[in-house]
């Protein structure tokens, strides 16, 4: 065959390799503490924290790791159905929950366990969700703190019109969407950067790139690094060590003032790493390779928070302990809980599917009371 | 009394909601400076500002998706979706998130936003502009779903469902957007989810909503003619559905036909034919008859007037019941 006739019109240059600044981070990292405890300077970023303000980050972190270590034991046992670990990202979600001033508003995914604690929201009422108690659990309005969103980028849409609320209401509060690696694909979350981008709205979106949507790398996501993406939109994009939570707390207070000031959206791309299994009904061992967890766990947030309070002697062991007992405790109350929360009533499928009631409704709740009713007992034996 | 278009009633019942409510805010795709394709929000940006009449991104899942946040901030917003095919890129924020975070929260985020959308086909449009989706809609708990017939209708039923705390998708029939009536704005409104019988009957009894109401009335015009007296309900609202006014009249007529645009498989006709053989299999003297769409894609507009139930169609299943 002639040369010229193998390259034929529908012959496409091959694709090219995805580049390596995707998943390797090169000096955009933001970071104010190495993996080994080192504090580091950045020209743009900073946290002055008291000594006590720096033993309760760490003391945060701790605690929601045992939280989550406590669900996943709890799954194993059946008492949840399922539960998704927060393993690894502790301090991209304790950085990030710990820069919310109170007014502010944070929308998060199903993930958002260490959000939820800063948010002050009883670990338990996250475990009614994954036990299967309730749909929701809290009061959004009480804690500033959204009910968890399931389907994959939705809360961001959410997020941009509660910060266009906030803006009509001239108010100086700001929002935080929270989503992860594998929802920067959904038109939800890109339709939200638009509106928030136009609307100028006092949103941050903060991406928890943990390098997976279930078994999925990143790479089947984007081609360039999820930060990069918010200048296609107009606004800035910051990547951010996310197992650093002196940098993720800089960082996002950083972007909340930005949003306070009028200056509009901020992309958080928080680099980290899922060091658990999606959720505990995933086997990640058919997908990935275990010598990445094991390069990952050198950088666990815990450990170099540790570090650097030894190095500093912010701490001493008295401290350690004392936060490894309060985990204890907490550990126990939450299993405690767990076990003996109650289901709820047969009759509560209806409540509140209307806020003014509906005819239908009510009609089928009478219907399904009817029918227990005729299995309860009477005084002469069983009712038919 | 002045004459009123439907789209001018519904844009009258816009204001005087927007004027009782400072939370109320208008979104949508050239509701703004334009009005709307169908001008029915003419003239509200040019009196209540850009941060009430939004004209959004063209983005229907963000229409949806933010109106559910600013509600969480204490907002009452009214979308508006440009034409019934376009709603479904908002699809997954309604039935996933609009219709389910009231029950969520266990009723701590009530969420009152109503959706306008105008529907249906006989406007000779091209693909995706004369649908009628009601019926995805009504089988999604959590909404409520109306359609208005008429002007005075339009008018009360677009205040009452955005006074209304759950989310309402509130269809506009777009064919009778130019129908005329007077309208009586100090008269009281019957409840935004009763039917109401428009023409009393006694021999059966035609049911329809939104576009279809003017079609059942003519066809009982015309049977009239014939000595036929048949009764026409509005339904007015597709969820929920007033069912003592259905089932009262068919113990009276014995017979019932149910008319809309939408595909007679599994569409509302399906759900009134079941309840009504449930609730009065003694009175019925035919099987509950439905006249609708074909089990087809919406046709080109050349060939509507086959697909629609029209005066004809109508009085065809009128005859067919009182064969039995
Ligand atoms: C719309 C939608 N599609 C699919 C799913 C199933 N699902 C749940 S989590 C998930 C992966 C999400 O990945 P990412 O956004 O990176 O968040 P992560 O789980 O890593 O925190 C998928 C596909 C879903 N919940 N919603
Ligand atoms: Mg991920």
């Amino acid at each position: 065959m002639p040369e010229s006739a193998s390259a034929g019109p529908l012959s496409f240059p091959p694709s090219p390799a995805v580049p390596s600044s995707v998943s390797t981070p090169g000096p955009e990292l933001v970071q104010l503490l190495t993996p080994e405890g080192e504090r580091v300077t950045h020209p743009d970023y900073d946290v002055h924290l008291g000594d006590g303000e720096y033993r309760d980050l760490y003391r945060d972190l701790v605690l929601v790791r045992r939280i989550d270590v406590e669900a996943t034991a709890l799954q194993r046992q059946g008492e949840l159905g399922i539960w998704a670990s927060l393993l690894g990202q502790e301090a991209a979600q304790v950085g990030s929950g710990r820069a919310l001033q109170p007014g502010d508003f944070a929308f998060p995914t199903y993930r958002e366990h260490g959000v939820a604690w800063c948010r002050g929201v009883d670990p338990l009422k996250l475990l009614g969700l994954f036990r299967g108690v309730s749909n929701g659990g809290w009061d959004p309005h009480e804690h500033n703190f959204n009910l968890y969103t399931i389907i994959i980028g939705s809360q961001t849409l959410h997020a941009t019109g509660y910060a266009m609320g906030v803006q009509r209401d001239g108010a100086e509060d700001a929002v935080v969407a929270y989503f992860g690696d594998g929802a920067s694909s959904q038109g939800d979350v890109n339709e939200a950067f638009i509106w928030a981008s136009v609307f100028n709205a006092p949103v941050v979106f903060f991406c928890q790139n943990n390098q997976w949507a279930i078994s999925e790398p990143l790479e089947r996501q984007t081609r360039i690094p999820l930060y990069l993406r918010a200048s296609g939109f107009g606004f800035p994009g910051v990547r951010v060590d996310g197992n650093d939570v002196l940098a993720v707390l800089a960082v996002t207070r950083a972007a909340l003032r930005r949003a306070r000031e009028g200056s509009g959206p901020t992309l958080i791309e928080a680099f980290t790493y899922r060091m658990g299994a999606h959720t505990t009904s995933d086997d990640p061992t058919r997908y990935r390779l275990q010598s990445d967890l094991e390069a990952w766990k050198l950088k666990d947030p815990l450990e170099r928070m540790k570090a650097f309070l030894y190095k500093q002697q912010l701490a001493d062991a008295a401290f350690f302990a004392e936060v490894e007992q309060a985990a204890d405790e907490l550990a126990a109350r939450v299993r405690h809980g767990c076990l003996t929360m109650a289901d709820p009533e047969p009759l509560a499928i209806f409540d509140a599917v209307y806020a003014e009631g509906s005819s239908l409704i009510d009609e089928e709740r009478e219907q399904l009371a009817a029918y227990l009713a005729a299995f309860e007992p009477t005084a002469e034996g069983r009712s038919s | 009394m002045a004459q009123v278009t439907l789209g001018k009633a519904i844009n009258t019942g816009l204001r005087a909601a927007m004027e009782g409510d400072s939370k109320i805010v208008i979104m949508g795709e050239d509701v703004g400076k334009l009005g709307g394709v169908f001008r029915v929000t003419d003239g509200l940006q040019k009196d209540f500002g850009e941060s009430r009449v939004i004209d959004t991104p063209l983005s229907e899942s963000g229409i949806i998706g933010t109106a559910i946040g600013m509600a969480l901030r204490g907002y009452r917003p009214v979308c508006e979706i440009q034409f019934d095919g376009f709603v479904y890129p908002a699809y997954d924020q309604i039935v996933s998130q609009l219709a389910k975070i009231h029950y969520r929260s266990n009723g701590l985020c009530p969420m009152p936003v109503t959706v306008r959308i105008p529907y249906g086909g006989g406007i000779g449009a091209v693909e995706h502009h004369s649908e009628s989706p009601e019926a995805y809609f009504a089988h999604t708990a959590g909404l409520k779903v109306v359609s208005p017939s008429n002007p005075v209708d339009a008018y009360f039923m677009i205040q009452q469902a955005i006074a209304c705390n759950d989310p309402v998708i509130f269809f506009e029939p777009k064919r009778r957007y130019w129908e005329k009536a007077d309208l009586d704005m100090s008269q009281t409104p019957v409840g935004l989810h009763d039917a109401r019988i428009v023409r009393p009957g006694s021999d059966v009894t035609v049911v329809a909503y939104g576009p279809m109401v003017k079609t059942a009335l003519d066809a009982a015009a015309a049977a009239e003619a014939e000595g036929r007296d048949l009764e026409v309900i509005d339904l007015r609202s597709m969820s929920p559905i007033d069912w003592p006014v259905l089932l009262g009249s068919v113990r009276k007529t014995g017979r019932l036909v149910v008319v809309h645009e939408a595909s007679v498989f599994l569409g509302v006709g399906a759900e009134i034919a079941a309840r009504v053989s449930e609730r009065a299999f003694y009175s019925l003297e035919a099987p509950v008859l439905r006249v609708g769409g074909f089990a087809t894609p919406y046709p080109p507009s050349r060939l509507e007037e086959d697909y629609l139930p029209d005066l004809d169609r109508v009085l065809d299943a009128v005859d067919r019941a009182l064969a039995f």
